[in-house]
């Protein structure tokens, strides 16, 4: 008799390969013959995944078709199962796995609606946190504004593209697929969790990179200068009152304040 | 301590600390159905949850689970925990259940007699396994390590199965039986699933209810299952709680509870999820189901 080890990595793999023979072992199923009711645990994996992906990727089904969309997650939970129980996180990956798949090559831009799709999971889940009001910079002293740091919502994703990927999820989600939109005008993301609801935002010029720095910790100064390089129409003012309205911000921090903890 | 049908629980159980939920008819919460449950505060007994899906940090499942909990008693089932894997359990998913459990306090916590993970891949499904000597043992480790961890007594369901294995040397009640009686963990009785694996594996469904090992049971599930035949026509039912409970099911459900008294029992409906009065009315079936009985014992007493 196999050992349980044995029985579950024969078990273990059989499910994962649906070519492959049965698994020894099985009291009901002759030799070589009869696979239909083993072939109800192959189903349940890859049905039950196809789906969860279907739930956390509702725009990226739309642009593809259900038809199509089923086969790439099929294609994507063979290469890429699960590795946790939590599949509330389930396919970090898949905008990567849609990228290089040849057959999604007419429709460029379907890894980056992916990626946006999963960063507002991200942030749906993420740790809450109250958001600071634009009223904190008052009280910093104006010589100091520049070296001010910021701490930004955990769930926040910044997703570049060279697509209009916001205005494309928009209208998959308001499946407003006859809507034309405008190919050429290339957006980038802000995802972001402020309280019960996730928004999604196209931030104003270098609120991209600005948001970038800011999260890496980048004074209010070095954060500015960055998004400067990236597009000489930003607008401070504007910026600022982007990441506050948002909910971007939980928390400011002014140097006095960090010269005495 | 009592158990809800009624009778003392044995001493040992008494050392694990823990309150019980009502002998009533209690949901699955699903998170689609928020809304109308918070708007409409229906008359539900408990509710249930699957741990998995508050495993996040925060976020509105939080918000919403923790604005429920202030009203009903909750039941949380683990999906995820792999307990019947011959590898050791993943002490990060049980550091995340612990984190669940502590945070809600729910009146009960269960888990399945299945394995789902395998070689650092979830499956997410309930796979099967031998009941025989060495399983038993390791399933009683893991029962052991999962109650330490928790600090209290679990449920274990048993499963829907679709095939069964040579190494198995023992049914599927008395292993049961012999994991509670080891571990002093109670069980979960799905009563769709025993019509499912009878029908599955032609036995009496009333044969193995007969075995089981009722005086351990602490709460019920009941839920819907979708038809096929296999290859040879044989029936092959398939546990895919897409739909109501089959009348057969109910039937069984009447059957179990005349045996083991009032118990908490739960409809389960998981996919194609219906509008919530449908499955409310599912939940008024099973609370009326409950009433006839408690009237039938009054006029037992009475008589």
């Amino acid at each position: 008799m196999p050992s349980l080890a044995e029985l579950q990595d024969g078990f273990a793999r059989a499910l994962r390969d649906p070519g492959s023979p049965l698994p020894n072992g099985l009291r009901d199923a002759a030799p070589g013959g009869s696979s239909r009711r083993f072939d109800v645990y192959r189903n349940n994996m890859v049905v039950s995944l196809v789906e969860a992906l279907g739930s956390t990727f509702p725009a990226v089904q739309r642009l593809v078709g259900e038809e199509y969309f089923s086969a790439a997650a099929r294609a994507y939970v063979q290469e890429a199962p699960p590795d946790s129980p939590v599949l509330l996180y389930y396919g970090r990956t898949f905008g990567d796995f849609l990228d290089a798949l040849p057959s999604a090559s007419g429709v460029p831009y379907l890894g980056d609606v992916a990626r946006l799709e999963w960063a507002r999971i991200k942030a749906l889940h993420a740790a809450d946190a109250e958001p600071a009001s634009i009223e904190a910079l008052a009280g910093v002293n104006e010589a100091r504004l520049e070296s001010i740091t910021f701490t930004l919502q955990s769930g926040l994703s910044v997703i570049r593209s060279h697509w209009p990927v916001v205005s494309l999820w928009n209208a998959c989600m308001n499946r407003e697929t006859s809507e034309e939109v405008d190919m050429s005008t290339p957006e980038a993301a802000v995802v972001v969790r402020p309280a019960l609801k996730v928004g999604v935002h196209v931030p104003p010029p270098g609120g991209a990179e600005f948001l970038a720095a800011l999260r890496e910790g980048a004074t209010l100064g070095a954060a500015a200068g960055r998004a400067m390089d990236s597009d000489e129409s930003f607008d401070l003012a504007g910026l600022l009152r982007f990441v506050f309205e948002t909910g971007a911000v939980t928390a400011v921090h002014s140097p006095e304040e960090q010269a005495q903890p | 301590m009592r158990r809800p049908g009624g009778c003392l629980i044995n001493e040992a159980d008494t050392e694990m600390n823990e309150q019980v939920l009502p002998p009533r008819a209690g949901a699955g919460l699903k998170a689609a159905h928020y809304d109308a449950v918070i708007n409409e505060h229906p008359d539900v007994g408990w509710f249930e949850v699957h741990a998995e899906n508050y495993m996040g940090a925060g976020g509105p499942a939080h918000h919403y689970l923790d604005r429920l909990r202030r009203d009903y008693p909750l039941s949380i089932h683990g999906v995820g925990l792999s307990i019947g894997s011959d590898s050791a359990l993943d002490p990060v998913h049980l550091e995340r259940l612990k984190k669940v459990v502590d945070r809600y306090e729910p009146e009960m916590f269960s888990e399945h007699l299945a394995w789902s993970s395998h070689g650092g891949v979830f499956f997410n499904d309930l796979l099967p396994l031998p009941y025989n000597a060495e399983t038993a043992a390791r399933v009683c480790g893991h029962i052991d390590q999962v109650q330490d961890k928790l600090g209290r007594r679990m449920l274990l369901e048993n499963p829907s199965t679709y095939v069964r294995f040579e190494s198995s040397t023992m049914s599927e009640s008395v292993f049961l039986k012999e994991v509670a009686e080891r571990t002093g963990c109670g069980l979960l009785l799905d009563v769709n699933n025993v019509f499912v694996s009878a029908t599955n594996h032609d036995y009496s469904a009333l044969d193995y209810l007969e075995t089981f090992p009722l005086r351990h049971v602490y709460e019920i599930h009941l839920g819907g299952h979708a038809g096929d035949r296999d290859e040879d026509d044989r029936d092959l039912l398939i546990d895919a709680h897409d739909r109501a409970v089959a009348g057969e099911v109910w039937e069984l459900y009447r059957h179990t509870i005349e045996r083991a008294g009032s118990l908490p029992t739960l409809i389960e409906w998981d996919n194609n999820l219906p509008d919530w009065p449908v499955l409310f009315s599912q939940v008024c079936e099973a609370e009326r189901m409950l009433a006839d009985l408690r009237r039938g014992e009054r006029h037992a007493v009475a008589g």
